[in-house]
């Protein structure tokens, strides 16, 4: 099991949703962050004080697949996710170990 | 039936006391001490003032018109609605979360406070003839309300007509309540609420007071022509020199400011230039907070500040067009002017922006309204229309530029720029006001109540009148600078103006407060 954790653009989200759903990712956890990067940051004027916001609005979405998923699963959000433009955001792929459910205490990929 | 003083004791021992926990033993002893004097101190001139009263109501006067009582009524509450919750918005949304609750907590109670040393002194102090110290500062006659009740009343600026004292008494107190809250701004995010609690106190009894009655402490129309009927009626030499020192002694008996001739009609000396100086001085004694210029400290609420602005204009409504203390011609011109100037301001602040920072801001329009409304406040019933439109449009570039090129290349920290846009908008709207009351440029021209033959027409001088303002922004800026300079020193030494680095650090909502503005 993986755990699949894509850091993208928050008006994407939707679709990125949809994508997962289509092949048959039926769940995931989403976190409103804040991010660095090559995009920059941009400037904000309030009478004469000027601040550099460096950190931008991120989504973050853990998503937990099985083994046999990840590279749908990167595909979907690739495409889903995808505007070309420098800020599209990255995917990370991390071992999983184990999962529960927590209702049933079912375990592994009958948890997912 | 109960002794006045006995009955002043049992409201203590048997309400306050059981309503009041106190911390510290000391203090508790202290406040007990403060309030049982105050109450018998009050009471007694109570009693005092039902043996005075019959003196008081001899002779038949002109009786106050039910519109004019009504609209004076309304204007009030409309300024109240200024300081809470307008100005407190307007403020707490520039602020940071975490002192959120500050702001709103200092800008309440300041308006409360006021509200009660009005009551007890401020009125009298600020509306009363103090014999031979009368430029400088009222007597204590109305102290406790002394005198004041429904059938006693206020002159207005017409002959023969007056408003009930309460109204006018209740009105004024509305300004006495925001001006020293505007002062709050300049030191926002770093000062202790007992220090903004002490400063308020003496800074209103020693600053404001004076400097209202400097200003509006006014002859009555009604006396100034009845002073004037009889030097015309005086017949023989004597009867003349009678008269004509009667009359002297009449326009005489004024606030200083007001006998030089200074025109303020709503305050942009006593209530603009007069916060806005005292809350830079305040800023640069406090100090900056601490990361300015480092970290991030824009506002947080830029919907808060949108509301507070906006209720500010609402409100201004009363301020402006509610000074005229009757509801005539001149007060629909000093509503107009309002609606226009601040229109103007608001639009012009927005464009200067556009022009010179890239972008049109929210943040731009409302300090550019709020711009507008004090630069049209002293001229608001003297200008004409296309003048305090005129007056808009210039004093929001000027405000744009302090705020931004002047305050920067200084450094000082005046958190929510009310040096930039009270003292410099008030400053630009007195001088304004001097040029565009000249009946050539759309004013409405002097009024001399002593030319009782020629409709109160007075002559319009532009050099003479410009030296009147410009005396009425000097004195106001030297009296309110220093003397706030000394106030803060002296609160420094007694209480300490600013909290420690890790309460500033940690915010003012919850190290002086105790409290979250915001618990999501």
């Amino acid at each position: 099991m993986k755990i699949v954790m894509a850091i993208i653009k928050p008006f994407k989200l939707e679709e990125v949703r949809d994508a997962l759903t289509a092949i048959g990712v039926h769940g995931l956890t989403v976190t409103e962050v804040k991010g660095y990067g090559r995009q920059k940051g941009h400037t904000e004027i309030y009478r004469g004080a000027e601040y550099a916001v460096s950190f931008l609005p991120k989504i973050k979405i853990e998503v937990a697949v099985a083994s046999d998923q990840v590279d749908k699963t990167i595909e979907a959000i690739t495409t889903a996710a995808k505007t070309g433009q420098i800020g599209d955001g990255k995917i990370f792929v991390i071992n999983l170990d184990h999962a529960v459910r927590i209702r049933t205490g079912e375990a592994d990929a009958a948890a997912l | 039936m109960r002794q006045p003083s006995d009955f002043a004791l049992t409201l203590l021992t048997n309400q306050e006391l059981k309503q009041m926990t106190f911390k510290r033993p000391a203090s508790a002893g202290w406040a007990i001490l403060a309030i049982g004097a105050l109450c018998a101190v009050g009471f007694v001139d109570a009693a005092l003032a039902q043996t005075a009263a019959p003196a008081a109501a001899a002779p038949a006067a002109a009786v106050p018109n039910k519109g004019d009582t009504a609209w004076m009524l309304v204007s009030s509450a409309l300024v109240l609605m200024m300081s809470v919750p307008g100005l407190a918005l307007f403020y707490g949304g520039l602020v940071r979360t975490k002192n959120m609750a500050s702001i709103l907590t200092q800008v309440f109670a300041i308006v409360s406070m006021v509200g009660v040393l009005w009551t007890l002194y401020g009125y009298s102090l600020a509306f009363t003839d103090g014999g031979s110290m009368t430029p400088w500062i009222g007597g204590l006659s109305k102290a406790f309300m002394h005198g004041i009740d429904v059938n006693s009343t206020a002159a207005t600026f017409s002959n023969g007509v007056v408003i009930p004292e309460l109204a006018y008494f209740v009105f004024q107190m509305t300004f006495a309540m925001i001006t020293p809250a505007l002062i709050v701004g300049a030191f926002a995010e770093r000062i202790k609420f007992s220090a903004v609690m002490l400063f308020i106190l003496l800074w209103v009894t020693f600053i404001y007071f004076p400097i209202a009655h400097w200003v509006w402490y006014v002859a009555a129309p009604d006396d100034v022509a009845a002073a004037a009927k009889a030097l015309a009626a005086a017949t023989d030499a004597a009867a003349k020199t009678a008269a004509q020192a009667k009359l002297d002694e009449v326009t005489g008996a004024v606030g200083w400011l007001a006998g030089a001739g200074a025109l303020d009609f709503a305050g942009g000396t006593v209530v603009h230039i007069n916060a806005g100086i005292a809350g830079f001085v305040g800023a640069l004694i406090i100090g900056k907070r601490i990361g300015y210029g480092k970290d991030l400290m824009a506002p947080h609420s830029l919907t808060m500040t949108m509301i507070g602005a906006s209720l500010l204009w609402v409100g201004w409504f009363g301020f402006n067009a509610g000074s005229n203390l009757e509801a005539t011609g001149t007060t629909a011109l000093a509503f107009v002017n309002t609606m226009v100037a601040t229109a103007g301001a608001a639009l012009s602040w927005l464009l200067c922006e556009w022009m010179f920072k890239g972008k049109p801001s929210l943040l731009g329009i409302c300090s550019g309204a709020v711009a507008g409304l004090v630069a049209v406040t002293p001229a608001s019933g003297f200008a004409g229309p296309i003048g305090a439109l005129v007056l808009g449009f210039v004093v929001s570039p000027v405000c744009l530029f302090f705020v931004t090129a002047v305050k920067n290349a200084l450094g000082y920290d005046d958190a929510l720029d009310v040096f930039g846009v009270h003292c410099v908008g008030g400053i630009i709207g007195a001088l304004g006001t001097g040029i565009l009351v000249n009946p050539a440029l759309g004013g409405a021209g002097i009024t001399d109540y002593a030319n009782i033959t020629g409709n109160n027409a007075g002559t319009y001088d532009l050099a003479t009148q410009m030296i009147a303002q410009g005396k009425a922004v000097g004195a106001t800026l030297l009296w309110s600078g220093i003397g706030s300079a000394i106030l803060y020193k002296l609160v420094d030494v007694i209480v300490g103006l600013r909290p420690s680095v890790e309460e500033e650090r940690e915010g003012l909502d919850i190290s002086e407060h105790g409290e979250r503005a915001y618990n999501m």
